[in-house]
């Protein structure tokens, strides 16, 4: 195993690209007047869970806050999948 | 290193393709029936498809020196007209007993419909009756949670099914504790966008060990990178794991399941 340290300097730089390319797509979405997309709306729903995440596992939560919760097979083959689920209004 | 490719789509890719596989590494390549990125309009079209997975891809690999295996199916994708797919799937057994056919897959399921399912089932049925290995394709995205769960159950409802002798593929974080507690084996793929990094593949490794896991690029048509395997490689390097740890997870793991199939006859 690498040291601990040495696990954050490997990744750091590329975890912040990615968050500060995340706070982008967010501010982009709502400018275009998207903020109120289902898939917008899940992901900063999923970043506040993030942010209150006290036990490690936030990538299996962060799927599961993404994924179709219901159980029941579906009468017929919907949209292709998008990325986050949408609860049927 | 050495290593065993246990899930890619070549019909999609070039033939510099193998050339870089081999240089690589890969000593041997395994190749699923899947959604050629349309939906054929005829069993016929699928006719001709597992003919060029059976006859014209090892034969391209040869030149490379590369065993190239294959497993067939009709993928769920083209399987929500169950008359059609049926009519396929009637074509599968003349093939089974080909020299490079490892089994039935990649079989389960896509938008987790009844149609999908119901046709899932019968592959099942089909993978029994002939002794067949399976290997499982789990839906896309929002849909995988609910779908493995689905593919889970439609498995264990028929007691012919052992479970060691079928990989789910495609899990992720979410989904992989549900397979191996289960007994099955499970596959990881690495996507640039959609499915594992090498990072999170390689936080997987270290969380849930290596017993019944193994990495596969699943190149195919779309993004996606042949030499995904190799570069998770690199990853593992840095993160301690030995040559031995290595080449026990990307060479022998996909040997230890591959070979109950006794047609798998790649040796150390
Ligand atoms: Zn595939």
């Amino acid at each position: 195993m690498p040291a601990p340290d040495d696990i954050v300097d490997r990744g750091f730089l590329e975890a912040r690209g990615k968050l500060l390319e995340v706070a982008a797509f967010l501010d982009r979405a709502e400018r275009y007047g998207r903020a109120d997309d289902y898939r917008v709306a899940a992901l900063k729903q999923a970043m506040r869970e993030l942010c209150d995440a006290k036990q490690v596992g936030r990538a299996e939560a962060f799927l599961r806050a993404m994924s179709d919760p219901t159980s029941e097979p579906a009468p017929q083959a919907g949209k292709p999948a998008a990325g986050a689920w949408e609860p049927k209004g | 290193m050495r290593y065993i490719e246990p899930h890619a789509h070549m019909v999609s890719r070039v033939t510099d393709d193998y050339e870089r596989l081999v240089l690589a590494g890969c000593r041997a390549v395994c190749e699923p029936a899947f959604w050629a990125g349309f939906d054929r309009s005829s069993p016929q079209g699928f006719y001709d498809y597992y003919l060029q997975l059976t006859e014209y891809e090892p034969r391209r690999a040869a030149k490379y020196h590369l065993p190239h295996f294959c497993w067939l199916c009709i993928n769920p994708k083209e399987a929500e007209d169950v008359g059609f797919a049926r009519e396929v799937m009637a074509l599968i057994p003349e093939f089974l007993p080909k020299d490079n056919v490892l089994g039935i897959g990649e079989i389960g399921l896509n938008k987790n419909t009844r149609s999908e399912l119901r046709i899932l089932e019968e592959h099942i049925d089909l993978a029994a009756q002939h002794d067949q290995l399976i290997l499982v394709h789990t839906p896309h995205l929002e849909d995988k949670l609910k779908g493995t769960r689905l593919i889970l159950s439609a498995l264990q409802s028929d007691s012919r099914i052992k479970p060691e002798r079928v990989i789910i593929d495609h899990v992720e974080e979410h989904t992989v504790r549900e397979v191996l507690d289960a007994g099955f084996w499970a596959g990881i793929t690495l996507y640039p966008v959609s499915k594992c990094t090498p990072a999170r593949a390689a936080d997987i490794l270290e969380m849930h060990g290596r017993e019944r896991l193994w990495v596969n690029s699943a190149c195919d048509w779309g993004p996606s990178d042949p030499l995904a395997v190799p570069k998770l490689a690199m990853e593992l390097r840095a993160r301690g794991f030995s040559e031995a740890e290595l080449d026990d997870f990307l060479f022998k793991n996909p040997c230890r399941f591959l070979s109950q199939c006794d047609k798998f006859n790649v040796t150390e």
